[in-house]
């Protein structure tokens, strides 16, 4: 990879202000370090948040389950507290990547990156999570705007991300077998503001299955998806899967993932 | 250059590093540590695995300054009193290897493995190392030498 000058602040505030143009923030940098080896990313300044104290906390608080940016898969994966209120949000950070990505990758990383396979955005808008960030509170339905894009400004660094506790809910996702990113996944949550159902993987950027969300707000069962399907036209289409195949399997988690929820 | 320091099966090292360093280059190539080998270098295949603070990470993707004060365990670190650790005993045993390029980062995760999972059954293993990719032995006394190791290290 390019070199560059590497920072480690102690706070989120000393961070905010060594962001320039040209910087990239590191959380657990398993996908940005990647990217720099494949010199796909030439930041002049890494700003490393691995050292800011709190910033990795997990709390839950009545209602409310609370991840701090820097946690990692594996703490939230193994987190009683965390399946205990949000089995679904447990379960989906022990099926990202393998063991030793789980031990190092972050939620915050992966939230503000985006990445059109990611596991953690399904979450956090099946969820209707909130993301927290150094200067404001921003809603999961205006968080991610597209490929590798999301509501975040340059100077802003996302700090935590707070769940609310779902009815039931599950994430079910056909996985890539080599690298274990989702084909496709889809997160269901029936929460008491209706049923909410996130599709990763399968378009530029997690989107939500309205039709889906009317059928099974009317009734709350697999078979109420029976002839639902998501339109392919604007799905991707790679190496991996067609689009046509990513519709299908849209329709296959999402059952899946209802019938794990107990509907 | 910045400085990093780090304690590296069980001793205290320290050098200057440029920041793209990575800890797999700084382990073979400051502290001569080749024991730890690079593979695919793109965090897939596993043989660059050591722990750090007791964590099975993949050393071709952090860099050496993000490991500032940690705790590095490399396959190294592994025997003591010249006695080979229980999975690199069971290693042996089993004939867990063919030509051998994968086995320290598989016996540096299988280690983490049974640390988590004191007594994993064949699935819990063959998952549990999905990160390490072998291309000799087909797995199978990989999976035997794990739960062997899992056995003897009281699971």
């Amino acid at each position: 990879m390019y070199d560059f000058n590497y920072h480690r602040p102690g706070s989120v505030d000393e961070a905010v202000g060594l962001i320039n143009e040209d910087a990239k923030l590191l959380a657990g940098g398993q996908s940005l370090l990647p990217t720099m080896k494949l010199r796909l990313a030439q930041p002049s300044d890494v700003i490393d948040l691995g050292g800011i104290p709190g910033l990795s906390d997990i709390s839950v608080d009545g209602s409310t389950v609370t991840i701090g940016a820097t946690a990692t898969h594996a703490s939230v994966a193994a987190s009683s507290a965390v399946a205990g209120a949000i089995p679904a949000l447990a379960d989906l950070a022990s099926g990202i990547g393998d063991t030793q990505v789980r031990n190092v990758g972050t939620i915050g990383g992966s939230v503000a990156n985006a990445d059109p396979a990611a596991d953690y955005p399904a979450a956090v808008l099946g969820l209707g999570a909130t993301v927290h960030t150094n200067s404001r509170t921003i809603a999961a339905d205006d968080f991610f705007t597209g490929i590798f894009e999301t509501a975040l400004a340059e100077n802003e660094i996302l700090t935590k991300v707070s769940f609310p506790v779902p009815e039931a809910a599950a994430y079910v996702k056909f996985a890539n077998p080599a690298s274990r990113y989702a084909i496709v996944g889809v997160f269901v949550a029936k929460t008491s503001d209706g049923v909410r159902v996130a599709v990763t993987g399968a378009g530029g950027s997690v989107f939500r299955a309205s039709g889906m969300e009317a059928a099974l707000n009317a009734n709350f069962s697999a078979s109420a998806l029976d002839g639902i399907a998501v339109a392919s036209d604007d799905l991707n289409n790679d190496l991996h899967a067609s689009a046509e195949y990513r519709a299908h399997l849209v329709s296959v988690m999402a059952k899946r993932a209802v019938q794990a929820a107990g509907g | 250059m910045p400085n990093v320091s780090m304690t590296v099966n069980g001793k205290a090292v320290s050098a200057e590093v440029e920041p793209r360093t990575l800890l797999v280059q700084f382990l073979r190539e400051k502290l001569s540590l080749t024991g730890t080998h690079v593979g695919c270098d793109t965090s897939q295949c596993g043989a660059c695995v050591v722990h750090i603070n007791g964590k099975s990470v993949k050393a071709c993707t952090t860099l050496a300054l993000q490991n500032e004060g940690a705790e590095v365990t490399t396959i190294e670190g592994l025997a003591q009193n010249g006695e080979m650790h229980p999975m690199q005993a069971a290693f042996k045993e089993h004939h867990g290897l063919q030509c051998g390029f994968c086995t320290p980062g598989m016996v540096m995760s299988a280690i983490d493995l049974v640390k988590t999972h004191p007594n994993p059954d064949e699935k819990t293993i063959r998952e549990g190392l999905e990160g390490n990719i072998c291309r000799c032995t087909g797995y199978q006394n990989i999976v035997k030498a794990v739960k062997t190791a899992a056995d003897n290290m009281g699971g």
